[in-house]
């Protein structure tokens, strides 16, 4: 099914989606990918505040090159999620709504989004070209010294994603890869 | 008699081969990513690569990179051994190009001066080179710019001689099945065979940098790419991992003479943005 869904969104809107959804998304989205996820940690630890508001943030796993010159930004597709497993359940618990990236997660990831009901997300990797697209603006609101990994908070207008893993754990990588894997053991 | 090559010459055509490599993908790349959506089985699938083509469509007209991750430059260099390189050093030349490409040509730096202490170099540098010394007084350049949501999911496995071809097939296939989404599939996947530790490494990383429609002349080998291929298509994986019949766009495999007691296989997987540019000076 796909729908047209304004970010950021509350649990409500979370449980309304389902795993194989494909959605566009239109409102405030935050970058962060490793070394961000790495320095938001380090601070939780230490007792610090962090540098954005993490309650209902959809975060993007995302650097994205350079932009040129009239551009918001340049090219700008998923990262591979896993590498931010350590800390994700860490920061759902804290509110964050859901993530987008590419690529599996663990089993405590999958626990985490199932009881802070939130969403896991997936944009489809190397097609930042095309993601750029509908980005309408960038500005970096954390972190600026890891340039590329700096946290970024971005506009986005019919974001292309595909709900993977839903509010009750559902997974589309278990799930799609199983159905085409046996269709073509039938055949 | 020697011939003569000024860095400058090879600074410059560096620079062009990263700012190309990463907005333009080749004939046989392209070739093949549309032959995929014609055959491809999942709606979802078919939905996803046609996104991949318009992102094509879109880095070339707007010159926006293919994917952010505009990797860590891998250069191939093939010297002629009757070439006199003027100026400077040879490797100096091939950062400087990589150094003027990635600022000049708005690429992301993504390479970190140390693996621990993790501080960005902020241009780049420096590549990963492997020379070859040839016959001839030319150099020939292949650059492949290499993103790592694909190369953390390569494997080497130093197999037993007597686990022969089917050890060999199910390395391969294990390797592919372990990295599935991760490795923004539809992939390509480079498999060294034989050699030492580091030599099938090597071998699996040039196999990539093979046009995709360009099977072994090894009669075997090409009989083992062609069946791993398909059966790497039965996997399911599909496009974005998301489920369908296009998992890989081709399995190129070199091989190297090895050692009576080994059986060294490499399996270097690469995203469907295989970047590879290649030139003659």
């Amino acid at each position: 099914m796909e729908r047209h869904i304004s970010v950021p969104f509350d649990k409500e809107t979370a449980k309304e989606l389902r795993s194989g959804d494909y959605i566009f998304l239109t409102g405030t989205i935050y970058t962060a990918r490793d070394a961000a996820h790495k320095r938001m940690y380090e601070a939780l630890e230490a007792g610090d505040e962090l540098p954005i508001e993490l309650a209902g943030a959809m975060i993007y796993y995302m650097g994205p090159s350079p932009a040129r010159e009239g551009r918001p930004i340049g090219s700008a597709g998923p990262t591979t999620s896993s590498r931010m497993d350590k800390y994700a359940p860490k920061l759902l618990d804290l509110g964050q709504s859901g993530m987008i990236g590419k690529g599996k997660r663990s089993e405590e990831v999958r626990q985490a989004l199932i009881r802070n009901d939130a969403v896991y997300l997936a944009a489809v990797g190397g097609a930042g070209a095309l993601l750029s697209k509908s980005i309408v603006k960038s500005e970096v609101v954390a972190y600026d010294d890891l340039g590329t990994e700096a946290i970024r908070r971005l506009e986005v207008k019919n974001f292309p994603v595909i709900v993977v893993i839903d509010t009750e754990g559902n997974n589309l990588y278990e799930t799609a890869i199983a159905e085409y894997a046996l269709n073509q053991n039938e055949n | 008699m020697m011939r003569t090559i000024h860095v400058d010459e090879v600074i410059q055509n560096v620079k062009e081969m990263c700012i190309e490599a990463n907005h333009f993908l080749s004939a046989d790349m392209k070739a093949a990513l549309l032959d995929a959506k014609a055959s491809e089985k999942s709606p979802l699938g078919r939905q996803i690569l046609e996104q991949l083509d318009d992102n094509l469509r879109i880095a070339s007209e707007d010159m926006i990179p293919i994917c952010q991750d505009t990797g860590m430059a891998v250069v191939f260099a093939e010297v002629g051994q009757e070439v006199f390189v003027e100026g400077g050093l040879l490797t100096d030349a091939i950062n400087e190009g990589v150094r003027r490409g990635y600022v000049e040509g708005f690429l992301r730096k993504s390479v970190v001066k140390d693996p621990l202490i993790r501080e960005n170099t902020k241009d780049n540098t420096p590549a990963v080179i492997h020379y070859n010394i040839v016959a001839g007084d030319k150099i020939k350049l292949t650059l492949a710019p290499k993103g790592f949501g694909s190369e953390n999911m390569s494997r080497v496995f130093m197999l037993k001689p007597a686990d022969g071809i089917e050890g060999v097939k199910n390395a391969v296939l294990t390797a592919v099945k372990d990295a599935g989404p991760n490795a923004c599939p539809p992939m390509v996947v480079g498999v060294g065979i034989g050699g030492t530790f580091e030599k099938c490494a090597i071998m699996a990383k040039q196999a990539l940098a093979r046009p995709v429609d360009c099977r072994s002349v090894i009669p075997y080998v090409k009989e083992m790419e062609e069946e791993l291929l398909a059966r790497i298509n039965e996997s399911g994986i599909g496009p974005g991992g998301l489920g369908g019949s296009t998992t890989a766009l081709a399995v190129n495999i070199n091989t190297y003479p090895t050692h009576i007691a080994g059986l060294p296989v490499a399996v270097n997987i690469c995203c469907h943005v295989n970047r590879h540019c290649v030139r003659e000076l």
